[in-house]
């Protein structure tokens, strides 16, 4: 079969690309604008998705969670679990698990001397609890639980604001017992908090477990369990022991079946970085095809030339698709780089407080975290060496059908 | 034995509503080891003549034979194996690959071939000294004489030892002293490796080297005739 060794290919191909070096330059920019685009702004719609979700999986709060099979239809204290047993505590210790606790979640009534809100209250034990969901960081007066049994309450500012109260104050918070009975408790204000998202600071106030435990006569039962990971994206590779461990009486469930709306939000950015990097590609394409028509139309006589010597039409197509694979190459090369070198620095975080408000509607917080995925990356680059390859099939394909004879007149 | 037969070759084109005979009847042999001239004005078939044996072009009728193979019944892919293996090419202009050297333009009908490196470095270089060029190894085209590309262009159709040599009008861009000592060279491979050489041209000097001069006009042959080779001193 006479093809021309991969070397000598590669060779040609190269020297070839250089021939005309304006016109390879300036498609070289072009690649690499465009794969930097695919990627960077991949980076940014990530960013803003993992901020939206990390935000939604935080008022969850948790990525998994165990419940009683009525709850989430009714959460009320009636619906509640017994504490983890031996079984489950053995299974929370696996290493994909980076921290649970377990609390009490009810919705309440809280009241101060101006207003009257509706609230949610966890119980929760507070040395755990801040390794799920609450970060103890965010209290900017007074302080935060300092245990189980701790009997001060820690509201959001938000919340401070619209019951006109203050650090220090009592306000009284009311729920209902298991006999549906008015459970009724003053709580002194010994922390307000300030979340990402305003919305959370008006829904979610803090009290010790064991203290609402005893307000609304739980024993040692508990609303949730609440577990969480290094990578909510990788819930389902460990979420199945634990559910087996928590047994067929209570249901457990991954982060995007507890929020289907949230499960879906990931499914529709996968789609939509497909999308987007399609078409950019797209509008790549013209200028990939136009260099090798042009390409492949300057060397006519050539190609006529190498037929005349014996090199089959099948070995001038991969010739001239080993050019277009190296120009590919080369500005994605090109690409990568200008992609991590313009993300990292930013991976700080990019101030959009201007448009916070806006933002926060969509519930992502003012700071966008660009967020470089290996599979982004990847996906990125795979669909331009592919779908750069199918596009050069055309001229490469005008390029072997030429008939040696015609292709050597060629004036 | 024949290197080549060609019999009741026919061929015409279509230029505009004209309809142009190439090749009218065609039908000759070539002995294996013979300095073939076909001569003509332009116009005259020989070009397409050369271009029908060496599987560039397909005759509308006809038969060829080259060696053993019966060009007329082979496919694209079957015809390009043909010309890499039994025939060597040297044309008018555009001879060579402008981003290859000399060196690689000998070389690259090895490369498609698949000789080892080593074989192919040292023919090439033995070959390129054969037509005088040691030393322009590594130049590009750009950078040799029309001459010297044509020499080039003559190592690489006998680096692969063909069995037959066509070449279309290959002084046409060569002055005189240039020309004359191509067709020293063309007999000189000839007579020392027994290449056979079909030599389509309209220049009389070029046709004084030949052992067998064809004439055509329209598409015909309209005189054969042998006639005594200059003996070139090695």
């Amino acid at each position: 079969m006479n093809i021309l060794p991969l070397k000598a290919m590669f060779m040609l191909a190269w020297r070839n690309l250089w021939r005309n070096h304006r016109r390879t330059t300036i498609m070289l920019a072009a690649i690499t604008v465009g794969v930097w685009a695919m990627i960077f702004m991949t980076a940014l719609m990530r960013g803003m998705v993992d901020d939206m979700l990390l935000n939604g999986i935080r008022s969850l709060p948790g990525e998994v969670q165990i419940h009683h099979p009525a709850y989430r239809d009714d959460p009320s204290i009636n619906n509640s679990i017994a504490a983890p047993d031996e079984e489950l505590l053995k299974a929370l210790q696996i290493p994909q698990v980076t921290a649970w606790t377990s609390r009490v979640r009810v919705p309440a009534v809280i009241s101060s001397e101006r207003d009257t809100r509706g609230v949610v209250l966890l119980g929760i034990e507070p040395d755990s609890e801040v390794q799920v969901s609450f970060d103890a960081d965010t209290i900017y007066e007074g302080r935060f639980l300092e245990d189980s049994s701790d009997r001060g309450l820690v509201i959001g500012a938000k919340m401070a604001d619209h019951l006109e109260t203050d650090l220090g104050k009592r306000v009284v918070v009311m729920s209902q017992d298991p006999d549906n009975n008015i459970a009724d408790r003053g709580f002194r204000i010994v922390g307000i908090y300030k979340a990402k998202l305003a919305s959370l600071e008006e829904t979610y106030i803090y009290a010790g477990r064991d203290t609402v435990q005893k307000l609304l006569k739980l024993g040692d039962n508990v609303s949730e369990i609440a577990i969480t990971s290094e990578d909510y994206r990788n819930v389902d590779n460990w979420y199945p022991r634990i559910k087996q461990a928590a047994g067929e009486g209570v249901e457990t469930l991954p982060w995007y079946e507890v929020d289907t709306y949230l499960g879906s939000m990931l499914a529709m950015m996968d789609g939509f970085v497909l999308v987007w990097i399609i078409i950019v590609f797209l509008a790549l394409s013209f200028g990939l095809v136009n260099t090798l028509v042009m390409a492949v139309f300057e060397r006519v006589r050539e190609i006529g030339l190498m037929q005349a010597l014996g090199m089959r039409p099948s070995t001038i197509l991969y010739q001239i698709l080993m050019e277009s694979l190296l120009l590919l190459l080369i500005g994605l090369l090109l690409g990568n780089i200008l992609a991590v070198g313009t993300v990292i620095p930013l991976q700080a975080g990019i101030d959009i407080s201007i448009v916070a408000e806006g933002m926060e509607m969509m519930g992502t917080s003012s700071m966008l975290y660009p967020a470089l995925k290996l599979n982004d990356m990847i996906m990125a680059n795979v669909i331009v060496i592919v779908l750069g390859l199918l596009t050069s099939i055309l001229p490469a394909w005008r390029a072997a059908s030429y008939d040696p004879i015609e292709a050597l007149n060629k004036t | 034995m024949s290197s080549i037969v060609c019999k009741d070759l026919c061929k015409t084109f279509q230029q505009g509503e004209e309809i142009i005979t190439g090749l009218d009847h065609v039908s000759i042999e070539i002995d294996a080891g013979d300095f073939v001239c076909l001569s003509g004005p332009s116009g005259s078939g020989k070009t397409t003549l050369l271009n029908a044996m060496g599987g560039l072009d397909t005759p509308d009728s006809g038969r060829i034979r080259v060696g053993n193979t019966q060009v007329d019944e082979l496919g694209k892919g079957p015809l390009a194996d043909m010309r890499l293996h039994k025939i060597g090419f040297v044309f008018q202009a555009y001879n060579l690959i402008p981003v290859l050297t000399a060196r690689e333009n000998v070389e690259f009908v090895m490369q498609v071939r698949g000789e080892p490196a080593q074989e192919r470095s040292q023919r090439s270089h033995q070959i390129l000294k054969e037509v005088g060029l040691e030393g322009m190894e590594d130049r590009r085209p750009a950078q040799l004489s029309g001459g010297q590309q044509q020499r080039v262009a003559v190592a690489r159709a006998i680096v692969s030892k063909p069995t037959l040599v066509l070449a279309d009008e290959p002084t046409a861009n060569l002055d005189s002293v240039t020309a004359g000592q191509l067709m020293d060279l063309f007999v000189e491979l000839n007579q020392n490796h027994n290449i056979t050489f079909v030599i389509a041209t309209h220049d009389t000097r070029v046709m004084a080297y030949a052992r067998r001069l064809i004439k055509m006009r329209d598409g015909k042959i309209i005189s054969d005739e042998k006639q005594q080779q200059p003996q070139i001193e090695d």
